[in-house]
């Protein structure tokens, strides 16, 4: 636990000496957040209702975007310090495996959680009113972190993995686009059947409703409960494959 | 109870298509408390597998090794706490300052004062003027140096060093074989890779050398040199080295 603290500390170090990482993970979700609301937040309004307030309705699948972002740093960051040798200096060391690997998750949800709230400022300043309670924003916060675990094991694996820089935040494309095909920023029933049977039944839009009802002071129903199962499967295998990769990739005992 | 013990040690790596690579076949030797040991082997030759395997960063096939009376496979930690390595490639974090990464393994040992061991530990290899500026600013020479530093943190019983002065100016080898020599009077246990067979030479009690995945020879100096012919007697001009001119130089631009 101390060592997990201690290169806890350092990984903030980074996170707060390199500003350009988080404002580089903003700039993705802010333009689309901007590009919706300002281009096609007129024509959405058609199938969605007039009196609904289309910054209010984007807000959560922007939310899960720049998780997606975000996330890449952690696969980055984890994969230079195996490069330059700092995990193998740490594995020489009285430090337990955890500890380090630890270190690493903890500074990626401090680092997301400070770009979603940039995010929801940013938000608060084009339009966005929320009626939520203290306890749903607590519920809001609680998803969105539990998303940014399961997804920062998914950065883990790429970052242990990944045999370049580059090549370790690749994986995170795809999530980013995700909510693209979701109910983040068109109701589904107005995309084509197979379309909309992929994004009825992907993650992103289980999440994104619950966050959008939690929003919006409205009852969250079934949703909620899908929405945590897909949170805790993608973190619990993700974390095990992250497991199985850092014994695989280091030839280190663990 | 020697500080090093290695029997019998193996380690092959699987090579593409299948191919295996057979790099130690069998290595034995001992390295005695306080010595200053020295590994000498070409390019390829197993060195840096070595020194992995005795400071718990890989797994050996077979054969046994011991440091300070642990086994690397069976007692990881308890090595890990006798032991530091300073690996081929210097590990430093370039996002920190200099001061910065010696406090970080100093916290992350335990060790009393961080601030304090890094005061000292920063001014033992010259390192004071840029310790507050981030690692990154620096030149190969004092990355290395600050590796070294790292390394030395919390005392440890045996030190492992892969080639400590590679990359390094004459002077700053002279720096680090003056530090190795030191450690080595305050009673720590040395294990050294160099290709450079000078280093071998000025530094160790004890030179092996590693070659066919066997160690060849193993003794000290005076030792190594009677598995020659006898020394004919020649007379040749006494040409200055180059690295002697280098440092004469250097010595006196800088009065
Ligand atoms: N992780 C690995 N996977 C596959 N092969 C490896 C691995 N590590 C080392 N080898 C191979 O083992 C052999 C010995 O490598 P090692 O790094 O121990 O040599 P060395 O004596 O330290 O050489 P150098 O002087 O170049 O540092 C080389 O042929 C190398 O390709
Ligand atoms: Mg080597």
């Amino acid at each position: 636990m101390k060592h997990t603290f201690i290169l806890f500390g350092r990984s903030i170090k980074h996170i707060l000496r390199s500003p350009d990482t988080i404002i580089t993970v903003l700039i993705m979700p802010a333009v689309i957040m901007l590009m919706f609301v300002y281009v096609l937040g007129g024509a959405v309004k058609n199938s969605i209702g007039e009196n609904v307030n289309y910054v209010n309705y984007q807000l959560p699948g922007i939310l899960l975007m720049t998780v997606a972002c975000g996330i890449s740093y952690c696969a980055v960051r984890l994969f230079t310090d195996i490069q330059k040798g700092i995990f193998s200096r740490f594995h020489s060391m009285p430090i337990s495996r955890a500890a380090v690997l630890w270190s690493n998750v903890l500074s990626s949800i401090v680092s997301n959680f400070i770009s979603l709230v940039i995010i929801i400022l940013i938000a608060l300043l084009m339009g966005f009113r929320s009626s939520a309670s203290i306890l749903a924003w607590l519920g809001v916060f609680g998803i969105l972190l539990l998303f940014t675990l399961a997804l920062t094991w998914l950065a883990v694996i790429s970052g242990l993995l990944a045999k370049s820089a580059e090549g370790s935040y690749i994986f995170s494309y795809p999530l980013i686009f995700l909510p693209f095909f979701s109910s983040a920023f068109v109701p589904t029933e107005t995309m084509p059947p197979a379309l909309r049977a992929f994004a009825e039944n992907q993650p992103v839009t289980s999440i994104v409703n619950t966050l959008r009802y939690l929003l919006n002071s409205e009852p969250v129903g079934k949703e909620i409960w899908a929405a945590l199962a897909w949170c805790f499967g993608i973190a619990v295998a993700g974390y095990v494959v992250a497991l199985w990769a850092y014994k695989e990739k280091q030839p280190l005992f663990i | 109870m020697a500080a090093i013990n290695v029997s019998g040690l193996r380690k092959s790596f699987k090579g593409a298509k299948g191919s295996v690579n057979e790099v130690l076949k069998g290595v034995d030797f001992t390295v005695e408390k306080g010595e200053i040991f020295a590994l000498l082997g070409s390019n390829g030759a197993g060195k840096t597998t070595i020194v992995n395997i005795l400071s718990t960063l890989l797994k050996p096939d077979a054969g046994t090794a011991c440091v300070c009376g642990f086994d690397v496979s069976k007692q990881a930690n308890k090595v890990r706490e006798s032991i530091s390595l300073t690996g081929q490639f210097a590990a430093v974090d370039e996002i920190l300052t200099g001061r910065e990464n010696i406090i970080l393994i100093a916290k992350l040992r335990g060790v009393h004062e961080p601030a304090k061991v890094a005061d000292d530990l920063l001014e033992r290899f010259g390192l004071l003027e840029a310790a507050d500026r981030r690692v990154y600013t620096y030149s190969g020479g004092m990355t290395r140096r600050l590796d070294i530093a790292m390394s030395l943190v919390g005392t440890p019983a045996v030190i492992f060093l892969d080639e400590p002065t590679t990359g390094l100016d004459p002077e700053a080898r002279l720096e680090v074989w003056k530090t190795i020599k030191e450690l080595s009077n305050s009673g720590v246990t040395v294990m050294l890779t160099t290709q450079y067979l000078e280093e071998a030479e000025q530094l160790s009690d004890r030179i092996a050398i590693l070659h066919g995945g066997k160690i060849i020879a193993n003794g000290p100096l005076q030792e190594l040199k009677q598995l020659f012919p006898p020394t004919k007697v020649e007379y040749v001009e006494k040409q200055p080295s180059l690295e002697e001119i280098f440092l004469s130089i250097t010595a006196k631009g800088g009065e």
